[in-house]
């Protein structure tokens, strides 16, 4: 296993950082490619969301310089960088990867969208190329891991989200949230997530505002709600109780000033900020008026640690799980080696050749040493040349995906035991012979 | 034997006193049963021990004790309506300790006192300090919900309220606690301050506005009509809220106090 993995993620870095490094959707493609361009590096892909960063690679001999790649990508030096980073390799990488993908290393362990997010991520580099091989066997075991994760234990089941923290805050503000607004500013996935929650909980009516005028009348209608043109957004934010903002904008949008008007002119009635974009839509100046409440993605972490307790028997569950999971796919690496394969399909062939030679020799009697020779070269020969076409398609397959099934049909096909350690002269031998 | 019951009922209060500095530390659903079922029970003790008093026919209420007993009872009344409404106890943590003092002082005092001055107006009497203890109460209960107001507000802004569920409701309800007794409150007072310059004027054919009771009754009723008028104006909450309570609640206190330097409002002459 030659996978490298290198990330930093709610834990290790703070948001500032974070910020720095969130490579948005358009670019992904391109940061693929000068991924795999990158030396050492043979497959690679990127996960890039709200909470983490992280570059998964294929490397040629398990070393490539990934650090590297992050100084020169994001222009950014060692010293302000290296303290957040964390890498894994090989099983580790594989385990980290896993984690993910379940949602057990998520600021809301258990939360739905990051396999979401993962796949995107899956497919964007998939489409560029970057990965093709194993790192695409290995993706393809974390999804299928997640979902394993995710019908074995209740780690995914209860309402835990930052959707579900989100109504609780607000409830712990409101108290009930019947009768009140909730305002959308920027028509994203998670905003949505978080105003359906809210409605669901009694929240009276919505309003949406997007730069783009009618994406926010699409989502408005979605929630029969209303659509607020952008350039209308400070003169009618204030009707809402609840705003719930995930804007592309790179700087702050609601800055103290606008929370002093809008604290005016709803006669200074409480206002519960919901900030999930990175970077953040609300400056952190309006958390020090009274009466405005903001909670920016970190924050919503703090705010569920205590439910993290709740769930740390199933994740306890879900890392079993895991293990299990990384040491089966560890022994499918390794049956993806094709090159035991062959080996065992030329001992078995020569086995049967041997005895066959045996039982005929019995029939013909004392062979001269000439007729030894040419019945020892008719055999052979018979065998390398049927084994010919099948040997060469274990080797294309090898670097294609469709490896292991290709090496499953073969074992199959001719019953070949796993051999635990082949000896490297016989190993050298079967080069040769080819 | 009136006062018997009171230290029953002093006793029950003990229990909701200790709820009130256990419940700022950590939050315990049983305890916070506990302290409700025994103030419960005080508040029964309490009231047989009131009305013994009043059944014994001396018409006692002007005495401090018996004054500050009511007013415990009273404000314990208010905790309880509210416990009715919106299920919790937190304004305890302000409430069952100032009952649970005023209570004490009234229990392990002398016998009271006698007013006499004023027996000719007994109707009116009674009805001052009725009225002006309910608005005391709620005045109190108000002052509490502010406190408690900054502090879960505090605990929001602050982000680390670790665990969602803690004794505080929510910032809302809190908020309406305090504005509806407030609001409750604001008449009782006005028309106990009323009835009692009506006993003033009646018994010495004046107001002596220089008369510190007087003086500090004005300046309470005066705080009081302005919190309830920057609420309803402007939606004051919070910090300045707390501001304003906390200097009301003082402005209560001294014309509390007053009674004990005042010429003209005196529990009975020593």
């Amino acid at each position: 296993m030659r996978f490298q993995l290198i990330g930093v993620n709610h834990k290790s870095a703070p948001l500032e950082l974070r910020e720095r490094l969130a490579i948005p959707e358009s670019r992904l493609p391109d940061t693929c490619r000068d991924l795999t361009a990158y030396p050492g590096i043979e497959e690679g892909m990127v996960i890039s969301t709200c909470n983490r960063v992280e570059i998964v690679t294929l490397t040629t001999n398990g070393h490539a310089d990934l650090r590297g790649f992050l100084h020169d990508h994001f222009h950014l030096k060692p010293e302000e960088l290296d303290a957040h980073l964390y890498e894994f390799r090989e099983k580790d990488a594989v385990r980290h990867l896993f984690r993910v993908a379940s949602s057990l290393d998520s600021m809301v362990v258990g939360e739905a969208q990051i396999l979401g997010q993962v796949k995107e991520a899956y497919a964007t580099a998939r489409a560029v190329g970057a990965v093709r091989g194993q790192l695409d066997q290995l993706f393809s075991r974390a999804f299928a891991v997640a979902k394993r994760v995710r019908s074995e234990t209740a780690v995914g089941s209860s309402s835990v989200s930052v959707a579900s923290v989100a109504v609780e805050l607000a409830k712990k503000i409101f108290g009930t949230l019947q009768g009140k607004n909730v305002f959308i500013v920027g028509a994203g996935k998670m905003s949505e997530l978080a105003a359906r929650h809210l409605m669901a909980h009694g929240c009276a009516s919505i309003f949406v505002s997007n730069r783009t005028y009618e994406r926010a009348v699409g989502l408005a209608q979605k929630f029969n709600g209303q659509a607020i043109k952008f350039d209308d957004l400070y003169a009618t934010c204030d009707r809402a109780d609840i705003v719930i903002t995930s804007t592309g904008s790179p700087k702050a949008i609601f800055r103290r000033e606008h929370g002093e008007q809008f604290l005016a002119r709803r006669k200074n009635r409480p206002m519960f900020f919901i900030d999930i974009a990175v970077p953040r839509d609300v400056s952190p100046e309006m958390a020090k008026l009274d009466g405005i409440f903001t909670y920016d993605i970190d924050d919503l972490q703090q705010a569920v640690t205590s439910h993290v307790a709740d769930r740390r028997k199933e994740a306890e569950l879900a890392e079993a799980i895991i293990t299990g999971e990384v040491e089966r796919f560890e022994a499918r690496l390794q049956t993806l080696d094709v090159v035991p394969t062959i080996v065992s399909l030329q001992d078995h062939l020569e086995t049967i050749r041997q005895a066959e030679i045996d039982r005929v020799r019995g029939r013909m009697g004392q062979l001269t040493p000439e007729q030894e020779i040419a019945i020892e070269a008719l055999t052979r020969g018979i065998i390398n040349k049927v084994m010919h076409t099948p040997i060469t398609t274990l080797k294309t397959a090898a670097k294609e995906s469709e490896a292991t099934m290709v090496v499953d049909v073969v074992r199959r096909l001719f019953n070949l035991r796993d051999k635990e350690t082949t000896p490297p002269e016989k190993k050298n031998e079967v080069g040769t012979r080819q | 034997m009136s006062l018997l019951w009171l230290r029953f009922a002093l006793g029950c209060y003990f229990v909701g006193l200790v709820y009130a500095f256990v419940a700022l530390t950590r939050t315990s659903d049983l305890f916070s049963r506990v302290a409700l079922h025994a103030a419960s029970l005080g508040i029964v003790f309490h009231f047989v021990s009131l009305t013994e008093l009043f059944l014994s026919g001396q018409v006692a209420w002007a005495s401090v004790h018996n004054a500050e007993s009511l007013l415990a009872f009273l404000s314990m009344a208010f905790f309880m309506l509210i416990y009715a409404i919106y299920q919790t106890t937190s304004p305890g943590v302000v409430v069952f300790p100032v009952v649970f003092f005023l209570t004490f002082v009234a229990a392990v005092g002398e016998q009271p006192v006698l007013l006499t001055q004023f027996v000719s107006h007994k109707g009116w009497l009674a009805a001052h300090i009725f009225l002006i203890f309910i608005g005391y109460a709620a005045l109190l209960v108000s002052f509490g919900a502010s406190l408690l107001y900054l502090l879960q507000e505090r605990r929001l802004k602050a982000k680390k309220s670790t665990s969602l569920i803690s004794f505080l409701p929510a910032l809302e309800v809190i908020d309406q606690i305090g504005y509806r007794s407030l609001l409750l409150g604001f008449p009782f007072m006005t028309l106990g301050l009323l009835t009692g310059s009506v006993v003033a004027i009646s018994t010495y054919g004046h107001l002596d506005f220089l008369d510190p009771k007087i003086l500090l009754s004005v300046l309470m009723w005066a705080v009081y009509m302005l919190m309830v008028f920057t609420r309803w104006n402007s939606g004051w909450r919070g910090r300045r809220a707390a501001f304003l309570a906390t200097f009301a609640f003082a402005a209560a206190l001294a014309a509390w106090a007053a009674n004990y330097f005042s010429a003209i409002h005196r529990f009975g002459a020593s």
